[in-house]
């Protein structure tokens, strides 16, 4: 079949994307199959399969209602806070079911932090903010570094570092979220899960947000989902694009994965008619 | 250039929804001085009838026969004594019910919806009735006597209900982002609850608690029922008879003596003080601690 021909003034840059052989080659975070994910008995979700490998940024994108801000939850087990939201199928991090009866869903989320579309910092200090995680988890070693640190990795450092003792509340949207994501970094986890983490920011803090993924993506392994596609193509690596197909009778709507792939390939030479049209802005 | 039409005379003329607009407002205004006017007119009455017996000895000295020589320390005392007894129960009972109900309860189970429904009915049920309970079940089932204890433990059965209802407010005035953020970061339930949810809720349930209390230290009603009596010519202890000052004042109304009139006028000025520096506290700990999400 003939790959789908795309207008090229109408697609986004892929900037910074890596190989899909190259991601390929790299270790397995996750490794996702028929996973569905229904909130008291209504299907949100089926059939999803994919893999998310280390080092890398994987973005998920789609339309409202598509599942996946859904589907990010299901990584740090986020959706066990929802009454009545039951997950099937298996999710695998580093071969280990997420799942499991015997796994605490506390120990998941030390590893695989989250950072929230709005901005959440506690009603605390910026130094509270980022100590929390380190005190609750009972980490050892000099608080006052580690607080250092995580700040300076979430860019962050130079603006707060003279009034670490002033309220988190008192700084930008911008820097609120680098603060979130500063605190997630301070548990030292393995995993960032961002959950449209610039869509109520403005373009220059976006901006700064996505640098900062580029940097982050050589220790950490970031899954983020965006609604944004130009976003999904200046900073993801792999690309999947969820989409909604609603019943026959018009009653239920649920998601699923439509296609998964190198950003590039996503952006360029999608295989599925509905990624094209997506992606050129014809639907969606 | 056309000249733009000569508009109509916009002067002259009161359409009638005009003197509506105009009548409704002057309505609410009356009745806001009803309101505050009777108000003020006790308040004012209450203070000049009462500032003559204002004194040291009032404040001091033990109730007697004798008005001029009679004074409310007792009751002073144990007043202030209920309303510690109430704070050191109340607070915490009512703050660990609304934590329940508020974060653990789950709502499908018809025993918790019971429980929330016959909360806020609690909390309209006639002081009287508590006292009633009181009398049967503290004073006389358990054995607790006609003791300042027992009268702490009243008052704090008529204000739980209210700690709660506030505690309840200010637990779910605090965003669910902030409950989510603490458990991104691998947070326990009860981490979550204590170090972040229980901190962003203390003014308000500060604030509840505190006007809670400065309605049971002007409840009269129960604490008449379980035996707050009128002479008591001695500091009152935790577990000894006892009169409180709301107690103590309605007595003075009774006696026939003009000069006891002016002492219960006296005693309600200093029953008024501490309730308003209470509630003053409690507008003092919104402003000061309120949030901003």
């Amino acid at each position: 079949m003939e790959a789908p021909r795309i207008d090229s003034g109408k697609i986004a840059e892929v900037s910074h994307g890596l190989e899909r052989a190259e991601v390929e080659s790299r270790e397995k975070v996750f490794t996702v199959s028929d996973l569905g994910v229904a909130y008291s008995g209504n299907v949100a979700l089926q059939d999803v399969n994919l893999e998310v490998h280390k080092n890398t940024v994987t973005a998920f994108i789609g339309p409202s209602g598509c599942g996946k801000s859904t589907f990010i939850r299901c990584f740090n087990r986020m959706n066990d806070l929802v009454p009545g939201a039951k997950v099937s199928g298996t999710v695998l991090y580093h071969g280990q079911d997420l799942y499991a009866r015997d796994v605490d869903a506390v120990e998941i989320r030390r590893r695989i932090g989250m950072v929230f579309q709005k901005p959440n910092p506690f009603p605390k200090s910026i130094y509270d903010n980022v100590a929390f995680g380190p005190r609750v988890l009972g980490m050892g070693g000099s608080m006052d570094e580690r607080v250092e640190q995580s700040l300076r990795q979430a860019a962050l450092w130079d603006e707060v570092k003279d009034r670490l003792k002033d309220g988190a509340l008192g700084l930008s949207g911008g820097q609120q979220q680098r603060l979130c994501i500063a605190r997630a970094l301070a548990v030292e986890p393995d995993v960032i899960l961002m959950d449209e983490p610039a869509s109520a920011l403005d373009p220059i803090s976006t901006t700064r947000i996505e640098d900062l993924m580029h940097e982050l993506k050589r220790n950490y392994t970031i899954v983020i989902v965006t609604h944004n596609m130009q976003q999904a193509a200046r900073v993801a690596d792999m690309t999947a694009f969820f989409s909604v197909i609603v019943d026959d009778d018009g009653a239920g709507r649920r998601g699923i994965l439509v296609e998964y792939d190198s950003t590039t390939k996503i952006f360029t030479t999608p295989s599925d008619k509905r990624t094209e049209d997506y992606v050129t802005g014809r639907f969606g | 250039m056309s000249a733009v039409a000569a508009p109509g005379s916009i002067a002259g003329g009161k359409p009638r929804r005009l003197w509506r607009n105009r009548i409704f407002k002057l309505g609410m205004l009356g009745c806001m001085f009803v309101a505050f006017g009777t108000l003020a007119v006790l308040l004012i009455d209450t203070l000049v009838t009462g500032w003559p017996a204002l004194s040291k000895q009032l404040l001091t000295g033990l109730p007697s026969t004798v008005a001029e020589e009679a004074g409310a320390r007792p009751a002073i005392l144990a007043t202030l004594y209920l309303g510690a007894l109430v704070l050191f129960f109340s607070v915490p009972v009512g703050v660990l019910t609304a934590i329940y109900l508020e974060e653990y309860a789950n709502r499908e189970r018809w025993w918790n919806r019971m429980i929330e429904v016959n909360i806020q009915n609690l909390a309209a049920v006639p002081a009287i009735v508590y006292g009633i309970l009181g009398l049967a079940f503290i004073v006389r089932g358990i054995g607790v006597g006609r003791v300042v204890l027992a009268g702490g433990l009243i008052l704090t059965l008529v204000v739980l209900p209210t700690v709660v209802v506030a505690s309840r407010e200010a637990i779910r005035a605090v965003p669910d982002s902030i409950r989510q953020g603490a458990f991104a970061l691998g947070a326990t339930k009860w981490q979550v609850v204590w170090r972040q949810v229980l901190p962003a809720s203390i003014p308000g349930i500060a604030t509840g608690s505190i006007l809670a209390l400065s309605r049971a230290v002007g409840e009269t009603a129960p604490l008449i029922m379980v035996g707050a009596i009128t002479y008591v010519a001695f500091n009152p202890t935790l577990f000894g008879p006892y009169t409180a000052l709301p107690v103590q004042i309605y007595n003075w109304t009774k006696q026939p003596d003009v000069d006891f009139q002016t002492l219960a006028a006296a005693g309600a000025i200093i029953l008024l003080v501490i309730v308003l520096s209470m509630n003053a506290v409690a507008i003092f700990l919104r402003n000061r601690y309120r949030k901003q999400w």
